[in-house]
């Protein structure tokens, strides 16, 4: 009960910095649109008002407060119109139209997976040879850090550019965008997580003279469980922003990626915020869900309590 | 093998020597070591930390290679030995797998040695009640307190057929209550299956009312200063720990514990 009275403090407190951020960003908008319906404004011309700044237009026109919260194109719509965007997108309309968040999501949702499978998979067999070989620890890491450090939107076009041109499209070169954002994280928390056996644990299997692989299968492995699950929270975000990023440099027609992008052509910017908030949330899901499947195992294992 | 074997040494360390290389020039770890242990000894190592007691187990575990000086178990080297899977080893800290219940711990190293499922079975409801854990089995490590925890790990080490068993400091974490109930268990647990064991400690107590052979080592170099048989029954209750003889024989180690320490630094 605590918890959700602090959560719910928060978010009330966000909006109220947000609804009160509208105002001054939206009011010369507002008061364009009010002189043209013949209201009368201070000062009266667009040219005057330019060179005014927004709090003292505020001060001028209080009556134009509300307007500012119900802008059809606002710079910065209220939070109550993104709200109404996210409910009109998703459970009013049908999944199969072009203008439903739930159909858009879909879509992004299905490269985000098979990017995160994909990533989690090469970041464990990486992982698995840094601990394993010496050559590959000091070959591959290098390697694995300098991809990261290159932005992944001056990545993504090029990747779905090569791709095309050998003619693969479609889900393939976003899962692979995906994919090299998420590999990362699991690299770095498997290769912790299979090195964290401590010295007497592998003097205790030397003195069972076990071989390398019973080493890995039998200690290094499940004690690289909690890190595996740590990593793939954050592989899960990163896939997600991957598969965003590559609808964005394609003209994409479907994905929250294309809704972002198409938003930002059209002035729609309720549907950008609308699509931002959709990713949020899908986020937010994707890591619960890691969440509870790892309660779930590490219980099982006997790990947690 | 020839036939003495049945009188051969189980361990036998001849002039043995462990020198480590570190940044501040050669430590040595162990000079000149040399010590005869026979079946069925139950041998302790005392000395202050540095004095090499623990470092010389390992060398029979073949943890460690010793730099110089001869090492045998079993009438092999001790790597040949560690191969063979001659010995248990007891750490410091129980080390279960947190994962695993505690029959599947105790089945680790025969898992690992490639025993049937049916003998896996059998081995470890011996064992647990050997360490008088049965019905403890199904149990998560965490759901066991830290003496129990030491005698499942104990268990482990005696799943399967070691007829050494090599325990470093295995009580040192335990409160005196708990150390005194396992010291007694571990007499019965020797009686019963006549192993060899090498036990380190720093408890004169300890070390007095568990052994046959006394092993006082001394740092700077680490190496032997006394080695005492024991003169006490091999039937020990606790009690003999105020008798005349307990006294003389834990005053000799002290005396010797005191002689190869130097107090300058």
């Amino acid at each position: 009960m605590k918890q959700v009275i602090a959560i719910l403090t928060v978010v009330a407190v966000i909006a109220l910095i947000w609804y009160a951020a509208c105002v001054p960003m939206n009011i010369k908008g507002v008061l364009s649109e009010l002189e043209r319906g013949g209201a009368e404004v201070e000062p009266p011309t667009t040219s005057a008002r330019r060179g005014m700044g927004e709090f003292g237009l505020v001060v001028n026109n209080t009556f134009a407060i509300p307007a500012a919260w119900e802008q059809k194109k606002p710079r910065l719509p209220s939070p109550h119109q993104v709200v109404i965007e996210l409910w009109e997108t998703t459970v009013e309309k049908k999944i199969t139209s072009k203008r439903s968040l739930i159909y858009h999501g879909w879509v992004t949702l299905s490269a985000t997976m098979l990017g995160f499978v994909i990533g989690t998979g090469l970041g464990v067999l990486l992982a698995v040879g840094i601990v394993h070989s010496r050559v590959m620890d000091l070959s591959v890491m290098p390697w694995a850090i300098v991809s990261q450090t290159i932005p992944i939107i001056a990545l993504a076009p090029m990747i779905i550019v090569v791709l095309y041109s050998v003619g693969v499209q479609g889900i393939i070169p976003k899962a692979i965008i995906s994919a090299y954002l998420s590999f990362f994280p699991v690299v770095v928390g498997m290769v912790k997580g299979l090195r964290s056996p401590d010295a007497m644990q592998l003097d205790l299997l030397r003195t069972y003279s076990a071989s390398r692989s019973q080493g890995f299968w039998k200690l290094r492995l499940p004690a690289s469980m909690p890190y595996l699950f740590t990593s793939l929270k954050i592989g899960i975000a990163a896939s997600l922003v991957g598969a965003i990023v590559g609808e964005l440099p394609t003209g994409a027609v479907a994905g929250l990626g294309a809704r972002l992008l198409a938003g930002s052509y059209y002035g729609q910017t309720v549907q950008i915020w609308s699509a931002l908030f959709a990713a949020a949330i899908l986020a937010a899901c994707l890591v619960g869900l890691l969440g509870v499947i790892e309660r779930t195992v590490l219980k099982r294992m006997g790990m947690a309590q | 093998m020839n036939t003495e074997s049945t009188t051969q040494p189980v361990i036998e360390a001849r002039h043995l020597d462990l020198t480590f290389q570190t940044n501040d020039g050669p430590v040595h770890a162990l000079k000149d070591v040399n010590l005869t242990i026979d079946k069925g000894d139950f041998v302790s190592f005392i000395g202050p930390s540095g004095c090499g007691k623990t470092t010389f187990l390992r060398c029979i575990a073949a943890l460690e290679t010793p730099t110089g000086g001869s090492l045998t178990v079993n009438g092999m080297t001790a790597d040949e030995a560690r191969r063979n899977r001659a010995y248990g080893y007891v750490f410091q800290a129980a080390g279960l797998y947190p994962w695993r219940t505690i029959a599947k711990n105790i089945k680790l190293p025969l898992e690992i040695m490639g025993y049937s499922a049916a003998e896996q079975d059998e081995r470890v409801k011996n064992v647990l009640e050997l360490v008088d854990l049965a019905g403890f089995g199904g149990k998560f490590p965490w759901q066991l307190s830290g003496g129990m925890q030491q005698r499942a790990s104990i268990a482990r080490a005696l799943a399967f057929d070691a007829d050494i068993l090599l325990m470093d400091e295995p009580f040192g974490a335990l409160d005196e209550i708990v150390r005194d109930h396992l010291n007694e268990q571990l007499l019965e647990l020797w009686a019963r299956t006549e192993k060899t064991i090498g036990f380190v400690t720093h408890s004169i107590p300890e070390a007095v009312y568990l052994s046959t052979k006394i092993v006082v080592m001394s740092p700077r170099p680490g190496r032997i200063a006394d080695v005492i048989d024991s003169p006490l029954p091999k039937e020990r209750p606790l009690d003999i720990r105020d008798t005349p003889e307990f006294i003389e024989v834990a005053h000799r180690v002290r005396d010797g514990l005191r002689a190869g320490h130097s107090y300058d630094d």
